[in-house]
């Protein structure tokens, strides 16, 4: 299996998120609960995670380098990344983060947040 | 879709197994489709993206002892090989691929209890899925004053880390990850479950506190190996200490570094200072481990025309003039971390005894960030390297992924992982046989010169990245060289600690005392206790007896 490289974050970054809406307040708590887990030691503000390092160099300032100040992330986006991987992220087994968590994960990432933690 | 099945079983029997392993775990906790079998996959193999990449015929995820029974008695009825992981995380060695393409994949993340901590006696019992995130978490949110010894990264479990013979930062009788444990719990092939240690008593009272119990202490045959599914472990764990201390010590000159390792074995061993060292050379770019931070923030270090034209004139990162020009700019050619626990007051009274012994050194200098205590504030924490004081960290993934210093991304790592003698005469040797070798074999390292990356109590441990990219010709030249590297290393005496499935092989192939004795020893066992040969056919170059003939 070959990981997507520079041509899918850059095809996927275009499209926008419509399941969060109507996913109730619920889900992107949770969504939040799994971020902290599983993705916040690498991605979290701050570019000593190597996640947001990463994002970092690659935008520039073009885009926000912590996720959950991303304002242009897709459900889809992120359920991509997270089962297939990219570079260094490896991908995730559904015994580590199962579809529903996944589900909740891609609603918390792909809702536009006022006041966010990494505004 | 084409069901995948195991070597050597056909997809009737497995047809039939599969629903079997769905009435002991549930239907949800048994994986078939090629997009959920894609998830157990080596995300760091090298082979990635080649049809001999190794594949599972199928995942189950137990979520208890009992259902593991169940899983492995079917398994062994029907003949089909099972490969256990605990959180599939040992990426570089391996990840939550089995060596053997075709395995049924035993996905032990589900079992992530953490069934006893025990913070008077400074102990706990774990299941596999527990990782060191969830301890580390479960610690802070319980308020109990015990420290974990992290590997780094360090999101991997701490029975997986174990079993693999991982290492940490912290005080020698931690920082060994197998060396920690008290007690197991192991299914065996034909589904009975056995206790190590002291909980083959049935009544025992302190299986989390005394090692090794009565009678020949086998735990340690369940390491690296293939001889069982562990499904408990003890840990013993290291009381907070009051308070911390990074100091380090400065060498001027080249032939400094066989004094400097000598000395800090002896306060090492002596438990003088009880962290892990850390070598380094600011005068050859060599880094300590807790200095990569620094260099992702700020790059390489850029130097003038004449260092460069010295450093190409020397020889295994000596000459007398580039000595000459280290001590005229006064950069040390050596530095070594020293890490202190303990109370302010005793290891205040260490660092001085320890600055006593270098002292006889010539020109050696010293440094220190003054001693903190602990629990360390929010701001302290930044200005440390966090697996010190015993918190797990994901900072290291950024070797080898996108920095302002690396636009180019590699896809993963094998590590090449030899164990070397503790003297500098061996770093010497080390440097003079592999910079020809990488040299020979176009490998790029980050420096002229390349000191231990790990320090067990008594050994070094180099870790030599290769990349694993997404242009399958490459990767072929480097698991090429890598073989290479095995070969000339065990020609020195040098031999890997770990490794990644695709050179388990291969590295025991030199592990070959007495016409491969312990190999043989290894696989009598393996046939005694595992007739079948279900459990990891493979692992660490161990096959069952109708395998035998898969060995590369």
């Amino acid at each position: 299996m070959m990981r997507h490289g520079a041509l899918a974050w850059m095809t996927c970054a275009g499209l926008l998120a419509a399941a969060a809406a109507a996913a109730g307040d619920a889900v992107p708590a949770q969504g939040r609960q799994v971020f902290d887990k599983w993705c916040a030691p690498c991605h979290a503000p701050g570019t000593e995670h190597p996640g947001t390092r990463a994002l970092d160099a690659k935008y520039d300032g073009r885009l926000p380098a912590a996720l959950e100040a991303r304002k242009d992330l897709s459900a889809d986006m992120v359920k991509l990344f997270v089962r297939r991987g990219i570079s260094i992220m490896p991908f995730f087994r559904k015994t580590e983060i199962s579809d529903a968590e996944l589900e909740a994960l891609a609603a918390y990432l792909s809702t536009p947040r006022a006041g966010s933690r990494a505004d | 879709m084409k069901m995948r099945t195991p070597p050597g079983v056909s997809a009737a029997d497995f047809a039939v197994a599969l629903q079997q392993f769905r009435d002991v775990v549930g239907a949800q906790w048994v994986f078939t489709s090629d997009e959920d079998l894609d998830l157990y996959r080596d995300a760091y193999s090298p082979q990635i993206g080649e049809p001999e990449d190794r594949v599972a015929s199928a995942a189950v995820a137990p979520d208890s002892v009992e259902q593991v029974q169940g899983v492995v008695r079917i398994a062994n009825a029907f003949k089909i090989p099972i490969y256990p992981i605990s959180t599939g995380k040992d990426l570089g060695y391996g990840g939550s691929a089995p060596v053997l393409s075709g395995c049924v994949v035993l996905d032990l993340k589900r079992m992530n209890r953490i069934l006893e901590v025990n913070e008077k006696n400074a102990y706990v019992l774990v299941e596999p899925g527990v990782s060191y995130f969830d301890m580390y978490r479960y610690l802070k949110e319980h308020g109990i004053k015990l420290w974990l010894d992290v590997p780094d990264p360090g999101w991997g479990s701490l029975i997986g880390n174990a079993l693999d013979r991982g290492g940490g930062y912290t005080m020698a009788q931690f920082r060994n990850h197998f060396d920690a444990h008290c007690g197991m719990e192991v299914v065996l092939a034909n589904g009975e479950v056995m206790r190590t240690g002291m909980g083959a008593l049935p009544k025992a009272r302190s299986w989390q506190e005394y090692k090794s119990g009565y009678g020949p202490w086998v735990d340690g045959i369940f390491s690296q190996s293939n001889f069982g599914v562990i499904t408990k472990m003890g840990f013993w764990l290291m009381p907070q200490p009051e308070a911390y201390l990074e100091a380090a010590v400065y060498a001027a000159r080249y032939h400094d570094l066989m004094p400097l390792i000598d000395i800090l074995n002896y306060v090492e061993n002596s438990r003088i200072c009880n962290g892990m060292p850390d070598l380094g050379s600011p005068l050859l770019d060599a880094l300590q481990i807790r200095e990569y931070e620094d260099f992702f923030d700020h790059g390489p270090a850029q130097h003038d025309e004449e260092y460069k034209a010295l450093l190409a004139r020397a020889e295994v990162g000596y000459s007398p003039e580039l000595e000459a020009y280290a001590l005229r700019r006064k950069i040390p050619y050596w530095s070594c971390t020293l890490p202190f626990y303990g109370p302010p007051e005793v290891i205040a009274a260490q660092w001085k005894a320890a600055q006593a012994r270098f002292a006889a050194i010539p020109g050696i200098r010293f440094r220190d960030k003054g001693i903190m205590t602990i629990p360390l504030t929010p701001e302290q924490e930044k200005t440390v390297h966090l697996p010190d004081v015993g918190i797990p960290s994901l900072k290291l993934f950024s070797i080898g992924a996108r920095t302002r210093f690396n636009p180019t991304p590699s896809h993963g790592h094998m590590w090449f992982s030899p164990i070397i003698p503790r003297n500098g005469e061996a770093v010497i040797e080390v440097n003079r046989v592999f910079a020809k070798v990488l040299k020979d074999l176009n490998v790029a390292i980050i420096s002229p010169f390349v000191l231990p990356a790990c320090y067990w109590e008594r050994a070094f441990m180099y870790i030599f990245a290769l990349p694993v990219t997404e242009d399958p010709a490459a990767n072929k030249r480097s698991r090429e060289a890598f073989l290479r590297l095995i070969r000339i290393a065990a020609d020195h005496g040098w031999g890997e600690y770990r490794t990644a499935p695709f050179y388990q092989d291969a590295v025991a192939d030199v592990y070959s005392f007495g016409d491969h004795a312990l190999r043989r020893f290894n696989e009598t066992i393996k046939d005694a206790i595992d007739p079948n040969g279900i459990i990891s056919p493979g692992r660490y170059g161990i096959w069952p007896r109708h395998l035998r003939r898969e060995r590369t």
